[in-house]
This record gives C-alpha cells, sequence and structure tokens, in this order.
C-alpha cells in the first residue's frame, strides 16, 4: 500500500541524479530490496510505469535485487542468515538484523548528452 | 553509461526523523509510536495511559486516521491536547507529517507525546518519525499468528502489548504458540498482557513507562 509513496521517492532520486549528470534518458534503475521490508516489487513496476511517463525516466527497466536478512549475535558475533524468524542464537544470545532491511537504489542506465 | 549511487530510497524521511528526535529531545519530551492494527485498542489504550499518568506527567497526543478526527475529540475529552492528521489515504505516518503537526503543539509544555499511528501492520513500520521507542498493540481478537504473518513491526519493537486479554479464554488465541513467535523475533522486547476494559495488567505496563520517562 505504501509502494506509491516509496515509488515517488524511488523516481525523485532517480530524476535528480540523472539532471545532475545532464542525462536525456534513464534506461535501468537497480534496486536493493532487504526480504524484512514490507515491499512489493510488482507494485514498484506498476507505480513507477506510470509516475515516470513524460519524464526522462518513462520506460526505463526497473530491476529488483532481494537482499536476504542476515542477523549477528551481540554476544558470540556469529552471523546467519535467518530464514525462520528466529533471532535467537544459538549461545543465547539476541541476533541484530545487518541486512535485509534496505531498500536502495543501486545503480542507474542513463545516456544523454555528458552522459 | 552505468553509475553506482547506493542511495537509500528513505533517506529523506530518516534525515527528517533525526532532525525530529532532536527537537523532541532538547525539549525533554519522551516520544511513543504507538502501532496496531485497526482495532486492537491503540485509543482505548491511550485513555487509560492518559488516566493512569496525567495528575504526575503532562501528555500530549498525535492521531493518525486516513480520515475523521474521532480518536482526537476522545483524547481532549479526557483533558489532553492532541492534534489529528489525517493522511487522506497514506496509510502511515511519516516525519513530515509530524513536523506539521508539531506546530500545534507546545513542546515546552509536554513531557510524553503519543503519537498513534494509522491502524496497519505493515506500512508504519518502514517509517521513523523521531520517536524515543515503538510499541505495538496485538490484541486476542486478532489472533496469534500476526508475529508470523507481519514480522518487520514485531522485531522493531520496543514494548508489546497484548490487549484484550480478557477474552483469551474464549478464544482460539494460543499465548504458547504467540509467545514463542516474539522470543525468536524481538527477544529483547517488554511484554504487557492487559485489558484496556477491566485494567488487568496495566500498572505493570505503567510502571515500565514510568522508569523510561525518568
Amino acid at each position: 500500500m505504501h509502494e506509491m509513496a516509496i515509488t515517488e521517492n524511488i523516481l525523485k532520486i532517480v530524476l535528480e541524479e540523472s539532471e545532475k549528470r545532464g542525462a536525456r534518458a534513464v534506461k535501468r534503475v537497480a534496486l536493493e530490496i532487504g526480504e524484512l521490508t514490507n515491499i512489493v516489487p510488482d507494485c514498484i513496476d506498476f507505480y513507477f510505469e506510470l509516475m515516470a511517463k513524460g519524464t526522462a525516466a518513462e520506460g526505463a527497466r526497473l530491476e529488483s535485487k532481494l537482499i536476504p536478512l542476515e542477523a549477528e549475535c551481540e554476544i558470540c558475533k556469529m552471523r546467519r542468515r535467518v530464514d525462520d524468524l528466529d533471532f535467537l542464537c544459538s549461545c543465547g544470545g539476541h541476533m541484530k538484523t545487518v541486512q535485509g532491511k534496505e531498500l536502495v537504489i543501486a545503480t542507474i542506465e542513463i545516456e544523454g548528452d555528458r552522459a | 553509461m552505468e553509475i553506482d549511487l547506493g542511495r537509500n530510497v528513505f533517506e529523506a524521511n530518516v534525515q527528517l526523523a533525526k532532525k525530529l528526535k532532536a527537537v523532541f529531545d532538547d525539549n525533554g519530551v519522551f516520544v511513543i509510536n504507538l502501532m496496531a492494527s485497526p482495532g486492537a485498542g491503540k485509543t482505548s489504550f491511550i485513555l487509560k495511559t492518559i488516566e493512569s499518568l496525567k495528575d504526575d506527567v503532562a501528555i500530549a497526543v498525535i492521531e493518525g486516521d486516513i480520515a475523521s478526527a474521532v480518536d482526537a475529540e476522545k483524547v481532549r475529552a479526557a483533558g489532553v491536547p492532541a492534534v489529528q492528521i489525517n493522511t487522506g489515504g497514506a496509510c502511515h505516518l511519516d516525519g513530515r507529517m509530524i513536523k506539521g503537526a508539531l506546530t500545534h503543539l507546545n513542546l515546552d509544555e509536554i513531557d510524553l507525546l503519543i503519537i498513534e499511528n494509522v491502524g496497519n501492520l505493515v506500512c508504519p513500520a518502514e517509517f521513523d518519525l523521531g520517536e524515543d521507542i515503538k510499541v505495538v498493540i496485538s490484541s486476542i481478537s486478532e489472533g496469534d499468528d500476526k508475529p508470523l504473518k507481519y514480522p518487520r513491526i514485531f522485531s522493531e519493537m520496543d514494548a508489546l502489548i497484548i490487549n484484550k486479554i480478557d477474552l483469551l479464554e474464549s478464544s482460539d488465541f494460543n499465548m504458547d504458540d504467540f509467545a514463542r513467535s516474539i522470543a525468536g523475533l524481538n527477544p529483547a522486547a517488554g511484554v504487557f498482557e492487559i485489558s484496556c476494559k477491566t485494567g488487568q495488567g496495566f500498572d505493570d505496563w505503567i510502571a515500565w513507562l514510568a522508569s523510561k520517562l525518568k
């Protein structure tokens, strides 16, 4: 449901970065989406296509890479994938998330006068 | 031409939340971001917290709803300043909305600000509001599987309120399963079994909150 607000942010950042570089068009946007975010990539695709109409990012391809949830134990420092929603370490410690909550625009591909 | 950006999509909200936190700290205001499903008992919980603390603590409330001022009116009737935010369809509060609401409050006169987020277990989890603690309410009538279905919000909370505990006997809610999910997802959170209706367990929550306020 909040994908619309998120897509607005994505488009804003993409246009800001491409304009800064004098690009005429944005061809591709690569996103990294953490497993524990509540974001639906298909939904972002849908809104992006609509919102990008008439901008330099119109028709840009959106690629989403899922970042697996990983946590590290506060006591023994063991790092592991959390695929069972269990943040208790085998040593009894509490594990803190180190990745899997992010939503990052990793790269963009642009073309144009100065690009 | 490919450009490496590595930019966080939430960066604008993260920055604003940091600024809000600094403003709250400068004014000595402790802030709770209260999140739950619709009907979990957020407003009842706020009213009961006000009733328990208002002689000792200056409280104010920001109410977030898609529409209506029903909640803010209830809080004002309890003798506490309240600002209603209508998100007009947005499913969560963000830093920008809180910044706007603060123009209606005198932070000098507030010790505790409770922000009632929009009823939703998904989107509010992604947007910090400059709060000191996140509190989630999960009620018996919602069932015991919510932590497994909405792990993000339960993994980030500082305290969990299990409301409507008076309904436990007459429901299929399995407290052992629920407790096991919470222990795995967030072993550090404070957990309080309460009933806003009967008052059961409320003293423990108030004692915990009072210890944070000092």
